[in-house]
C-alpha cells in the first residue's frame, strides 16, 4: 500500500476544468515530483491533497484513510505538512516562534516545542536568525522558514509547493541537500511541485507529468525525459536537462 | 525581562498604597483608569492576540451589568451569584456572534460591523424591555457607603478601587499566562496569517471561538462591577457605540497585542481627558465640544507618530523588552 493514493480526482472552477481524473501513488519513503506547464493543474492537485479544496470527484487516501474533503488543519493532523508557493510567514513573530507554532501540534508544552524547533532551525541553517522577526528575512530564508514550520508538525509526507522558485543555484543546491538528508535520515516522504528542473532531476525518484489537468506520463526521471509526449508538450524541442 | 518584573512589582506596590494618598476625585479617576485598563485587556485578547476586531464590546459590559443588576434589583440576589449568570450570558452571546462570523467566513471590517450590529440590537431591545426599566433605566439601592459589605459588593469608594485593582492584576496575570501557552501562540499565528496557521494543524475556528469566550467572560465581569459601582443603568448609555470605542482606545494608544499597552493607554487617556477638562475650566474656555477636539488632536498625534502605540517604543527605551 502506498503512503498516498490519489485516485481519479477532478476539480473544476466555474466550468473550467482544472484537474481531470488524475491518479498517482506515492510510495512511503520516496521523493516524488509533479511537473507540467503553467496552468496544468499542479497547484490544484496540491491544494486538494492539502485540504484547501474538496475534489469534485475521486478519492485521496493517506495511510489507507480517506482524506479528501478534510479541512487543511485535519490534513496536517493526519500527518501531511505543506509549504506555500507564496510564502506566508507569521511576520510579527520571531523566526523561532514561527516554528514553535508548528511544533505545538505534537508537543504539549511550549518548552518542549521550543527545543524541537531549535533543532529544526539548525537543520535548515536558520539557527543564528532565530530571534529575528520573520518579517526581516530575505526570500531564501523565508522559503527555508516555510519548510522548518512544516517539519515542526512532524509530517510523514511533506508537500513542497515551488520551494526552490526564486532561489539562486547555490541556494537551490543547499535546499536539495536538506531534503535529501531528511529523506534518507528520517524517512520523510516528499512530494514536490517544481518548475526548477535542476531540483526535480536532482531529487525526484518518481515524476508525474500533468497537462491540461491530466496525468500524461509517470515514471523515473530518465524515462520521463525520453518520453515523446512529455518532450512535445512540456520540455519542448530544446531541454536544459 | 528582569527589569520588567521589577518595574511591575514597583507599579503594583504603588497602586496598592495609592488610596492612602488619593481620596475623592483622585481615587475615582484612579478607579476609572483601572476599569479601562481591565476592559482594554479583555478586548485585547480578541483583537491584540487573535486579531478579531470587535467594535461592540459594550454588548458584554451591558449584558453583564444588567444580568447581575436585575437579579439584585428584583430578587435581592447578590453580585457573587449574579456574576456567574452574567459570565454565562455574555459567553453565550459572544459564541453566537463568533459562530455566525467564523462559520460563514466573515472577517475584518465585516466582523467588526457584525459586533456593532449585535450591540445595537441589544441596546434597542433593552430599551423596550420593561422588566429592566426600559429607557427610564434601572436603579440599584444604595444602602451601605461607609462599611465594607463584600457579600453585596457595597462599600466606600476605596473598596471599588481595590476590587478594580484586583481585577486588573488578575487580567494581566491571565493574559501573560495565556500568551506563553499554546493558546497564545495559536492566537498570534491566526492573527498573523490564518491560512498558514490552518496549514500547521490549527483548528482556527475553535481557537477564535475560545478567544471570543475568554474576552466576553472577562468583559462581563467589568459589567457587573459597573452595575454595582454606578448603581444606575440605561440602555442608551451602556450599550452605546461610544462605550465600545472608549474600551478600545486604551489598547490602541498603549499598544495593541501588548500586555502593558491597555494599562498605559488607559492611564494616558483618562488623565488626558480629565486634565483637559481641568485645564479648560481653569482657562475659562467653556466652548461646547472643545474637549473632544483637544482629545481628538492628541489621539491623532499618537496614532501618526506612534502607530504601534506608546508601549513598544517606551519598552525599548527603558530596556524592558530584554
Amino acid at each position: 500500500m502506498a503512503l498516498l493514493e490519489v485516485h481519479g480526482v477532478s476539480k473544476s472552477f466555474r466550468g473550467l476544468r482544472a484537474v481531470h481524473e488524475a491518479s498517482f501513488d506515492i510510495p512511503e519513503g520516496s521523493i516524488n515530483a509533479l511537473i507540467g506547464p503553467n496552468g496544468a493543474g499542479k497547484t490544484t492537485i496540491f491544494n486538494m491533497i492539502a485540504g484547501v479544496y474538496a475534489p469534485d470527484g475521486g478519492t485521496i487516501h493517506f495511510q489507507g484513510k480517506a482524506i479528501h474533503g478534510l479541512r487543511p488543519d485535519q490534513v496536517c493532523v493526519a500527518g501531511i505538512g505543506r509549504t506555500f508557493q507564496i510564502v506566508k510567514p507569521f511576520a510579527g513573530l520571531s523566526v523561532l516562534d514561527n516554528v514553535v507554532v508548528g511544533a505545538l501540534l505534537r508537543e504539549r508544552s511550549a518548552r518542549a516545542a521550543r527545543r524541537i524547533s531549535l533543532d529544526i532551525l539548525e537543520k535548515l541553517h536558520l539557527g543564528p536568525k532565530r530571534d529575528l522577526p520573520a518579517s526581516s528575512l530575505t526570500l531564501p530564508d523565508r522559503k527555508r522558514l516555510e519548510v522548518a514550520r512544516a517539519l515542526a508538525t512532524r509530517p510523514k509526507l511533506l508537500l513542497l509547493d515551488e520551494a526552490m522558485a526564486g532561489l539562486r543555484p547555490t541556494e537551490c543546491d543547499q535546499m536539495i541537500e536538506v531534503f535529501r538528508r531528511l529523506n534518507v535520515a528520517e524517512g520523510l516522504t516528499i512530494l514536490l511541485i517544481e518548475h526548477v528542473m535542476r531540483a526535480v532531476m536532482a531529487l525526484a525518484q518518481h515524476i508525474g507529468v500533468l497537462r491540461h489537468g491530466e496525468v500524461i506520463a509517470r515514471g523515473k526521471p530518465e524515462e520521463i525525459v525520453r518520453d515523446p509526449a512529455v518532450l512535445e508538450c512540456y520540455l519542448g524541442e530544446e531541454t536544459e536537462v | 525581562m528582569r527589569r520588567a518584573t521589577a518595574g511591575l512589582a514597583l507599579l503594583a506596590a504603588l497602586l496598592a498604597v495609592l488610596p492612602a494618598f488619593a481620596r475623592g476625585y483622585a481615587l475615582s479617576v484612579a478607579t476609572l483608569i483601572l476599569y479601562f485598563a481591565y476592559t482594554g485587556q479583555a478586548w485585547n485578547v480578541m483583537m491584540g492576540f487573535a486579531g478579531q476586531l470587535s467594535l461592540g464590546h459594550s454588548l458584554y459590559v451591558g449584558v453583564g451589568a444588567y444580568a447581575a443588576g436585575a437579579l439584585f434589583f428584583h430578587y435581592g440576589i447578590g453580585p457573587w451569584a449574579g456574576l456567574w449568570v452574567a459570565i454565562l450570558l455574555c459567553v453565550a452571546l459572544g459564541l453566537l456572534v463568533g459562530f455566525l462570523a467564523f462559520r460563514f467566513g466573515i472577517s475584518g471590517v465585516y466582523f467588526a460591523l457584525l459586533t456593532i450590529a449585535f450591540a445595537e440590537f441589544t441596546r434597542i431591545g433593552f430599551d423596550h424591555l420593561d422588566w429592566i426599566g426600559g429607557p427610564a433605566g434601572m436603579f440599584l439601592r444604595v444602602a451601605q457607603r461607609d462599611t465594607w459589605d463584600l457579600a453585596n459588593f457595597r462599600g466606600p469608594p476605596v473598596m471599588y478601587y481595590y476590587a478594580m485593582l484586583f481585577l486588573t492584576a488578575g487580567a494581566f496575570a491571565l493574559c501573560s499566562f495565556l500568551l506563553k501557552s499554546k493558546a497564545g501562540y495559536y492566537w498570534l499565528a491566526i492573527r498573523e496569517n490564518e491560512e498558514a496557521a490552518q496549514a500547521l494543524g490549527i483548528n482556527t475556528f475553535a481557537w477564535k471561538m475560545l478567544a471570543v469566550a475568554v474576552s466576553s467572560a472577562m468583559t462581563a465581569v467589568a459589567g457587573v462591577f459597573f452595575a454595582f459601582y454606578y448603581n444606575n443603568l440605561f440602555p442608551e448609555q451602556i450599550f452605546h457605540i461610544s462605550r465600545s470605542i472608549e474600551i478600545i482606545l486604551g489598547p490602541i494608544i498603549g499598544g495593541i497585542g501588548t500586555l502593558f499597552g491597555p494599562i498605559l493607554g488607559a492611564a494616558v487617556l483618562t488623565l488626558l481627558s480629565d486634565g483637559i477638562t481641568e485645564l479648560l475650566g481653569a482657562l475659562g474656555w467653556e466652548l461646547p465640544g472643545i474637549k473632544q477636539v483637544f482629545y481628538g488632536i492628541v489621539l491623532l498625534i499618537v496614532i501618526v507618530f506612534l502607530p504601534h502605540g506608546i508601549w513598544p517604543g517606551l519598552a525599548r527605551k527603558l530596556r524592558l523588552d530584554r
